[in-house]
């Protein structure tokens, strides 16, 4: 039996090992791919199959999109009012002085 | 369809499906226990996959036996002298390694098999092996990957990967039983293995002398075991549904 590591030194190995992935799924063509959850993958072809085990057994869509959670950058909640606020009463950039026709729903 | 047919069609389907009812049983065992949930999930699903490959099978076999047993009389109310499935799905878990070493051998043939049966005259079965040969296409895939990752992993994931070949290649003879048709379909099999132990820096088990009775009802020890798990609530609650 080989030396087990002590388990701070394992759950690091782990970590570093088996980083997390964010998870998309399109539910059908023509859609956008929607965040689903995440998985621990030790590499690309295990995190679409982790997240085919576990994101798409109800038939949930057609298209899985894996991406390694480090890779992505979200914006901070404290420049939230900075970046979000000025848009709030800006009515001339909202498409509503025509009406959309019936049956069009995913624009 | 002459009696002889019928009785061969029979029990050809309580093999494919006793193969399939028991090995999903096993795999169902790692739900909750699997070392990560990703991998967690995953055996549990092919685990269904087969246990609903085992329901078409073995409601077939009832319906040409035409004694009024369904899948559920079959699965929970035969004995283990009754039981026609091969040695290797039986075998129990033991680590990851060796539930990957079990599935990687019996997939890749299963799948072979599955194509063969997607093909056959007869449709009630062809039906069933062409829904099941999609799913099993997973399955052995999943399965050959796992056994590169582990064999071509670390020291110990290496050892483990081929303690677990090594303990269910002497099972492996009797899928090619001849009744079936299986022996043409060696060579394949053979390569596939070959190809992916290779990927996985892995060297073929050494051929030994192959375990056999299976076929007929002459089970190892685990069996027993396995059915007294299985079979236990809907014999102490016979007819009991949810």
């Amino acid at each position: 039996m080989t030396n087990k590591a002590s388990s701070s030194e394992a759950v690091g190995q782990t970590k570093a090992n088996w980083p997390l992935w964010e998870v998309f799924v399109r539910a059908k063509n023509g859609l956008s791919h929607k965040h689903a959850g995440s998985v621990h993958a030790a590499d690309a072809r295990m995190a679409i199959e982790a997240a085919r085990d576990v994101y798409t057994r109800r038939m949930e869509g057609v298209s899985l999109w894996v991406v390694p959670s480090s890779a992505i950058v979200a914006s901070d909640p404290k420049e939230t009012a900075d970046l979000f606020a000025p848009a709030e009463d800006k009515v001339y950039r909202h498409p509503t002085f025509y009406t959309i026709p019936e049956g069009v729903k995913n624009i | 369809m002459t009696d002889k047919n019928e009785n061969q069609l029979f029990h050809h389907a309580l093999r494919l499906g006793d193969d399939a009812l028991i090995l999903g049983q096993r795999l169902s065992e790692w739900c909750g226990h699997a070392p990560m949930l990703e991998v967690d999930l995953a055996l549990a699903n092919i685990g269904l996959d087969l246990i609903g490959q085992a329901t078409h099978f073995l409601n077939l076999a009832g319906e040409i036996e035409g004694e009024g047993r369904d899948a559920d009389a079959l699965a929970f109310h035969r004995d283990v002298l009754d039981f026609r499935n091969c040695l290797l799905v039986e075998q129990p878990n033991g680590d990851f390694a060796q539930t990957i070493a079990r599935q990687f051998l019996f997939s890749n043939w299963q799948e072979l098999l599955m194509q063969e049966i997607a093909a056959a005259p007869e449709p009630r079965l062809s039906a069933i092996g062409a829904k099941a040969a999609k799913e099993i296409a997973y399955h052995a895939k999943f399965a050959g990957e796992w056994v590169v990752r582990l064999g071509d992993g670390t020291e110990e994931s290496r050892a483990r990967m081929i303690a677990g070949l090594d303990w269910m290649w002497r099972f492996v003879d009797e899928l090619f039983d001849a009744r079936d048709g299986a022996p043409s379909h060696r060579p394949e099999w053979d390569a596939r293995i070959a190809h992916a132990l290779a990927e996985a820096n892995l060297e073929l088990p050494k051929p030994r002398r192959g375990a056999m009775g299976g076929r007929a009802g002459h089970h190892s020890e685990h069996l027993g075991h396995l059915l007294a798990e299985m079979q236990f609530l809907q014999r102490a609650y016979p007819g009991a549904t949810w």
